[in-house]
C-alpha cells in the first residue's frame, strides 16, 4: 500500500478514539438517535471501535510484511520544540499485533458492552472512557517519541481509574485508588528516567536512541544503570513484576468485566512493551547488568502466581475467580519478564509471543468470569462449586465448554497460542545472552518450569470444580431460569448470541496462534534482531 | 534610546536629568493611573452606577496589557545611571515583559471574578478597584526592576493594597483576623529583607543588581564578606516569605479562607510570581557568586515546602467549612514548590536563563488553570457559600460544564492528561532538576505529584459522584428544588477564557514552554 494512506491509516488509529470520546459526549445528532440515548451512545462506542479495529486491520494489511524490521507508516513532525517533543509515529514489527490486539478487545468489549452493559451511571460517560482508554493504549504502542510514550502512558490512568470506580463491583474505590496511585507512582519515576536519557544524549527519539544516532555520545554506563533502575521501576509496576504487583489482583477483582479484559489484555502489555522497546536497545548496559535481577523476579513471580492462584482454589478458602485469573495473570506476565530478561532474540520473541496469548486467553478468561458472575451472581469459588462443583457442562454446556477451552489454553498446552511462548521464554533462559549468568538462569528456568506444572495444577482444579460437577436435577430444563440462581444443580442460560460474537474470535485466534506461531513470529524475530543487534 | 545617549554624551547639562521611556513604563502605569482615576471617580459616581468602576478597571487592565505590544522587540531599558546606559533600574527584557504579562492577564481575570462578588457581598467598590489596580501596578512593575530599591519598593506597592484587600471584609471576624496576620507576617519578612538590602549596599555601594553582582564577587574590603553573605541570606528569607515557601508559609491557609474570593485566587497567583520573579531576579541577577550558597538553600526550600503543601492538602476535611478554598490554598503551597525546583536548579548550573524558563513556563500555566479553578469555586460559592468540598458533589449533574471545566483545571494542576499543559509543564520542571543533577528532589517531587494527585483525583471524583447520597446529610435545599441560578457574564468570561486557554495550551504547549528553552534574562 501507497506509504502515505499507511500514515494517514496509523494517524486515523491513534486519533479516531480521541475524536470518538469527545463525540461520546455531545448529544447524538437527529438520525443518529436510536431507540434511546443509552443505546445511541452504546452504539457509537461499537461504530468507533469498529472503525478503528477495520483501520488497524487495513494497516496490518498493508504493511510490508516482507521488511518488519522497518519502522512503516512513520510520521514525524516536531509538536513542542522547547522540550524536543517531535509526534513520531510508527509501527514495526513489534509494535504491530499488539496494535491490532488492542483494536481487537477494545471493539469486542465495546460489543459486549452493548449488550451487557455493566451496572453503573450513565452510558455515556462509559463510552467516552472506553474509547480514551483505547486511545491511549493504541498511542503507547505507536509513539517513537520517549516524551509520548510516557503521555500515552499516563492517558489511560484517569479513564481506567473511572471505570473501575464507578462501574466496579465490591471495594470499587480502594481497588481504583490503589491502581492509579501505584501506577502513577511508577510512572513518575520512569518518567525521571526518560528525562536522564533525554537530557545525556540529547533527544527523545526511540528511532534515532536505537541506532544510538543521538545528537550526542552514546549514553555511559552510569547513566544507563540509573535510567534502567527508574523505567524498570515504572514498567514493572504497570506489567506487573513481584513484589511490585499488588494493586493488580484488587484492580481486575473490582473492575467491571470490560475493564478487567482491557487491563489484562492490553494495559499491563503497555509495561512489557516498553521493556522491549525501551530498555533493551536504548540502554543495553544498563538492562545487561539488572537483567539477573530481573529475570529472578519475574521466576519469583511465575511461582508466586501459581501458589497464590492454589490457595485460592482450595476448597473452603472462599477464593474469588476473577482473583484467581488475576494472580494467574502476575504469574503469565512472569514469563514474558523472563523471556525479556534473557535478552535473546529467542526469548525476547517468546516474551512478544507470551503477551499476545496472554491478550487472547485472559482476555477471554475475564470476559467469561464476568459472564459466570452475571449468571449466578456470584464469582466466589466456594459458592459456585458447592460441595460438589458448579457442573456449568450439565448447566450450560457450550459455557462450560469455553471456559474450559480457556482453562486449558492459559496453562499452556500444545497446539493452543499458550504454549509457543512459554516455551521460548524458557528456550531462552537455557541459554541467555552472552555475559549473563547461565547457572542463575538454569535455575529460573527450572522455576518457570516448575510454574508451568503449578499452573496446570489450579486450572485443571478449577476446570474440575467450576465445569465438573454433581448431577443435574432432571426437572430443570435448560434456558428456562432467570438468572442469578441459588445453588449448583439449576441449568443456567448458554452462550447467547453477543456472547459468541464477543468470544469467538479469540477462541479461533488462540487457536491459530496455537497452530501457526511462525505467523507472528515471523513479524516479531526481524524486528527483535535488530534492537538486540544495536539497531542494524 | 539612541538620541538620549548621545545627548547625555554630548552635552554635561543633559546628563544631569534621567531621560525616560515612557512607553517601556507603560505597563506599570497605566495600571496606576487607572488606580488612581478610579479612586477619585469613586468619588463623583452616584451607588447605583458603581458598577461602572469596574468595567473601567477592566479596560485599565486590558490597555496596560496591551501596551506590552510594542515592547515586543524587546531590550529597552531606563532610568539608566548617566554615563551608564548599561547599569538600568528599569528593564523591559523578555523575563519582564512575560510575567508582566502573566501579571495582568492575572489582574484582568480577577477583576472578572471581582465584578460579582463585589455586588453580593456589597464590598467598597472604590476602594476595591483601586487597591486591586494598585498591587497589580506594583506587580507589574517588579518584574522589571534592577535594583534592590525598586524591587523592594514594588514589592511593597504589590503588598500593601493586598492586606487592604484581604481584610475588606468588614464586620467578618475572619476576614479581619486574616488580613491582621497577613500584616504582621509580611511585615516582618519585609523589615528582614530591608535589613539585608541595607547589609547589601553597605557592603557593595551599589543597588543596581548588576553592580552588586559585580562587587559580590571581588569586595572592595575582604572583611565585607560576612556582612555581604549575612545580606544575601536575609533578602533571600523576605522573598522566599513572599512565594509562601515553607517554613513561611502559614499565613496562606487563614488568609485564602478569610479573604474575598478573588482576592485569594489573586494572591495565589499573582502574590506568587511577584515573590518568584523577586526571588529570580536576586538570585540569578544579584548574587550569581553565591550559587553555592543559595542553589542548596533552595532546592532544600522547595522540597520542604512542596512536601508541607501537599501533605497539609491531603489532610484536609472535605466537610470542614471553607474546605475547597482551604485545599486550594494548600495545594498553591505544593506548587509553590515545583516552582522553585527550576530557580534551586539555575543555582547549578552555567546556562540559569534556561532554568529560570521552566519556572516561568510552570508560573504561566498555574496561573491559568489556577485561576480557572478558583473562577469555579466563585460559581459553586455563589449557591454553596461555605464552599466544602461535599458542596461540589454532583456538580456534573447541575452544571456539567462548570464540572468539566474544573476536573480540566485539577488534572492540570495535578499533571495527568488530558491535562497535557500541567503534565508538560511539570516534565520541563523535572527535566530542569534532571539536568542540574538534583536528582534526590526529583526524586521528592516525584512523590509529591503522587500525594498531589490524591486529592486533585478525589476533588474531580466528587464531581462526578451522584448527588443522591449527598441529599439526607447535607443540602438543606437540594440542587432540583432550587431554580438554576443564571451565572453572572462576567464569571462565565473569567471561566471560558481560563478554560479556553487551558484547553489551547495543551495542544499547543510550545506557547509556553517556549520560555523554557530560551534564556529569558
Amino acid at each position: 500500500m501507497n506509504p502515505t494512506a499507511l500514515q494517514y491509516l496509523l494517524a486515523a488509529v491513534v486519533g479516531l478514539p480521541l475524536l470518538g470520546a469527545v463525540a461520546a459526549l455531545l448529544p447524538s445528532p437527529p438520525g443518529l438517535r436510536g431507540r434511546n440515548p443509552d443505546q445511541a451512545v452504546l452504539r457509537h462506542g461499537v461504530t468507533v471501535t469498529g472503525v478503528v479495529l477495520a483501520a488497524a486491520l487495513a494497516l496490518a494489511v498493508g504493511f510490508d510484511r516482507g521488511h518488519p524490521a522497518r519502522m512503516q507508516a512513520t510520521t514525524d513532525l516536531s509538536w513542542i520544540p522547547a522540550l524536543r517533543i517531535h509526534l513520531h509515529l510508527g509501527v514495526d514489527g513489534i509494535s504491530l499485533p499488539l496494535l491490532v490486539l488492542t483494536a481487537l478487545l477494545t471493539f469486542l468489549c465495546a460489543l459486549y458492552s452493548y449488550f451487557a452493559m455493566p451496572t453503573g451511571p450513565s452510558p455515556k460517560a462509559f463510552v467516552a472512557l472506553l474509547l480514551t482508554l483505547e486511545a491511549g493504549t493504541l498511542a503507547t504502542f505507536a509513539v517513537l517519541d520517549l516524551m509520548l510514550f510516557f503521555l500515552a502512558f499516563e492517558m489511560v490512568l484517569i479513564p481506567m481509574y473511572f471505570l473501575i470506580a464507578r462501574w466496579g463491583g465490591a471495594g470499587k474505590q480502594a481497588a481504583a485508588w490503589k491502581f492509579i496511585l501505584y501506577t502513577l507512582l511508577g510512572s513518575v519515576v520512569m518518567l525521571l528516567g526518560l528525562l536522564l536519557i533525554g537530557v545525556k544524549s540529547g533527544t527523545f527519539d526511540m528511532v534515532a536512541l536505537a541506532t544510538d544516532n543521538g545528537p550526542k555520545a552514546q549514553l555511559s554506563h552510569t547513566v544507563q544503570l540509573l535510567a534502567v533502575l527508574a523505567i524498570g521501576i515504572g514498567l514493572a509496576v504497570k506489567s506487573p513484576m513481584w513484589p511490585l504487583h499488588s494493586w493488580l489482583p484488587d484492580a481486575h477483582t473490582a473492575a467491571p468485566t470490560v475493564g478487567s479484559v482491557l487491563l489484562a489484555g492490553v494495559l499491563l502489555k503497555m509495561g512489557t512493551y516498553g521493556f522491549v522497546r525501551i530498555a533493551l536497545p536504548i540502554t543495553p548496559e544498563g538492562m545487561h547488568t539488572f537483567a539477573p535481577y530481573l529475570a529472578a523476579f519475574a521466576a519469583i513471580g511465575i511461582i508466586y502466581g501459581s501458589l497464590a492462584c492454589l490457595a485460592l482454589v482450595r476448597k473452603g478458602a472462599a477464593g474469588d475467580l476473577k482473583r484467581l485469573i488475576a494472580y494467574s495473570s502476575v504469574g503469565h506476565m512472569g514469563f514474558v519478564l523472563l523471556g525479556i530478561a534473557t535478552m535473546t532474540p529467542t526469548g525476547v520473541n517468546g516474551a512478544l509471543f507470551a503477551n499476545i496469548a496472554h491478550g487472547l486467553i485472559t482476555g477471554l478468561l475475564f470476559f467469561m468470569v464476568g459472564a459466570l458472575k452475571d449468571r449466578t451472581g456470584s464469582t466466589d469459588l466456594d459458592a459456585l462449586a458447592g460441595t460438589t462443583g458448579a457442573a456449568l457442562y450439565g448447566r450450560a454446556p457450550r459455557f462450560g465448554g469455553l471456559l474450559a477451552f480457556g482453562a486449558v489454553a492459559s496453562l499452556g498446552i500444545p497446539g493452543l497460542a499458550g504454549f509457543w511462548g512459554e516455551m521460548l521464554a524458557m528456550f531462552g533462559a537455557f541459554r541467555p545472552a552472552a555475559g549473563l549468568s547461565r547457572p542463575a538462569f538454569l535455575t529460573f528456568m527450572v522455576l518457570a518450569g516448575l510454574g508451568t506444572l503449578l499452573t496446570a495444577g489450579y486450572l485443571l482444579l478449577v476446570v474440575r470444580r467450576v465445569c465438573m460437577g454433581g448431577h443435574l436435577t432432571a426437572e430443570a430444563a435448560p434456558g428456562e431460569e432467570p438468572l442469578a440462581v441459588e445453588g449448583p444443580a439449576v441449568a443456567l442460560p448458554d452462550l447467547a448470541r453477543h456472547e459468541y460474537a464477543a468470544w469467538s474470535p479469540l477462541a479461533a485466534l488462540t487457536v491459530l496462534a496455537g497452530l501457526w506461531p511462525a505467523a507472528l513470529l515471523g513479524l516479531t524475530n526481524p524486528a527483535v534482531q535488530q534492537l538486540l543487534g544495536g539497531g542494524n | 534610546m539612541s538620541p538620549t545617549i548621545l545627548l547625555a554624551a554630548g552635552n554635561p547639562l543633559a546628563s544631569l536629568a534621567q531621560s525616560v521611556d515612557w512607553v517601556a513604563i507603560a505597563p506599570p502605569t497605566i495600571a496606576a493611573a487607572v488606580a488612581l482615576a478610579v479612586l477619585v471617580a469613586d468619588l463623583f459616581v452616584p451607588a447605583t452606577r458603581k458598577p461602572l468602576l469596574g468595567w473601567v478597571a477592566i479596560v485599565g487592565l486590558v490597555a496596560a496589557a496591551l501596551s506590552l505590544l510594542p515592547l515586543l522587540d524587546g531590550g529597552r531599558r531606563t532610568f539608566c545611571l548617566t554615563g551608564h546606559p548599561t547599569v538600568c533600574s528599569y528593564v523591559a527584557d523578555p523575563f519582564a515583559l512575560v510575567i508582566q504579562f502573566l501579571v495582568l492577564a492575572g489582574a484582568l481575570l480577577t477583576a472578572l471574578l471581582s465584578v460579582d462578588t463585589l455586588k453580593d457581598h456589597d464590598l467598597p467598590a472604590g476602594e476595591y478597584w483601586f487597591l486591586l489596580l494598585s498591587s497589580a501596578a506594583g506587580a507589574a512593575l517588579l518584574p522589571a526592576s534592577r535594583d534592590l530599591a525598586t524591587l523592594v519598593i514594588a514589592l511593597e506597592v504589590a503588598s500593601l493594597p493586598a492586606f487592604a484587600l484581604v481584610g475588606l471584609r468588614r464586620g467578618d471576624r475572619l476576614s479581619s483576623e486574616a488580613a491582621l496576620k497577613f500584616f504582621l507576617s509580611s511585615v516582618a519578612a519585609t523589615a528582614v529583607m530591608l535589613l539585608g538590602v541595607s547589609f547589601l549596599y553597605a557592603a557593595t555601594g551599589s543597588l543596581h543588581l548588576s553592580r552588586v553582582a559585580h562587587a559580590l564577587t571581588h569586595l572592595p574590603d575582604p572583611r565585607l564578606a560576612t556582612l555581604a553573605g549575612a545580606g544575601v541570606a536575609l533578602s533571600l528569607v523576605g522573598f522566599a516569605f513572599k512565594t509562601a515557601a515553607a517554613p513561611f508559609h502559614f499565613w496562606v491557609p487563614d488568609t485564602y479562607v478569610g479573604a474575598p474570593l478573588p482576592i485569594a485566587a489573586y494572591l495565589s497567583v499573582i502574590g506568587k510570581a511577584v515573590g518568584f520573579s523577586g526571588l529570580i531576579l536576586i538570585t540569578v541577577e544579584g548574587f550569581p557568586s553565591y550559587a553555592d550558597v543559595w542553589g542548596p538553600a533552595l532546592a532544600v526550600l522547595a522540597a520542604l515546602t512542596m512536601t508541607v503543601g501537599n501533605v497539609a492538602a491531603l489532610r484536609q476535611d472535605p466537610h470542614r467549612a471553607h474546605s475547597a478554598v482551604r485545599l486550594l490554598a494548600w495545594s498553591s503551597v505544593g506548587q509553590a514548590g515545583y516552582l522553585l525546583v527550576p530557580v534551586a536548579a539555575a543555582g547549578y548550573v552555567d546556562n540559569p536563563g534556561h532554568a529560570i524558563g521552566s519556572t516561568v513556563a510552570y508560573a504561566l500555566m498555574y496561573g491559568v488553570v489556577n485561576l480557572g479553578a478558583f473562577a469555579i469555586a466563585a460559581l459553586v460559592a455563589r449557591s454553596r457559600p461555605a464552599n466544602r468540598i461535599t458542596d461540589y458533589r454532583g456538580l456534573y449533574a447541575r452544571r456539567p460544564l462548570a464540572a468539566l471545566a474544573l476536573g480540566f483545571f485539577l488534572l492540570c494542576l495535578a499533571g495527568l492528561p488530558p491535562g497535557i499543559i500541567g503534565l508538560f509543564a511539570k516534565v520541563t520542571v523535572f527535566s530542569s532538576a534532571v539536568d542540574a543533577g538534583l536528582a534526590w528532589l526529583a526524586v521528592v517531587m516525584a512523590v509529591n505529584v503522587v500525594i498531589a494527585l490524591y486529592y486533585y483525583l478525589q476533588w474531580t471524583a466528587v464531581l462526578f459522584r451522584g448527588a443522591e447520597a449527598a441529599e439526607g446529610a447535607v443540602a438543606p435545599e437540594g440542587p432540583e428544588d432550587a431554580p438554576r441560578a443564571a451565572v453572572p457574564a462576567a464569571l462565565t468570561t473569567a471561566i471560558a477564557l481560563a478554560a479556553v486557554l487551558g484547553i489551547v495550551l495543551s495542544g499547543a504547549p510550545q506557547l509556553v514552554l517556549r520560555f523554557a528553552s530560551g534564556a529569558l534574562l
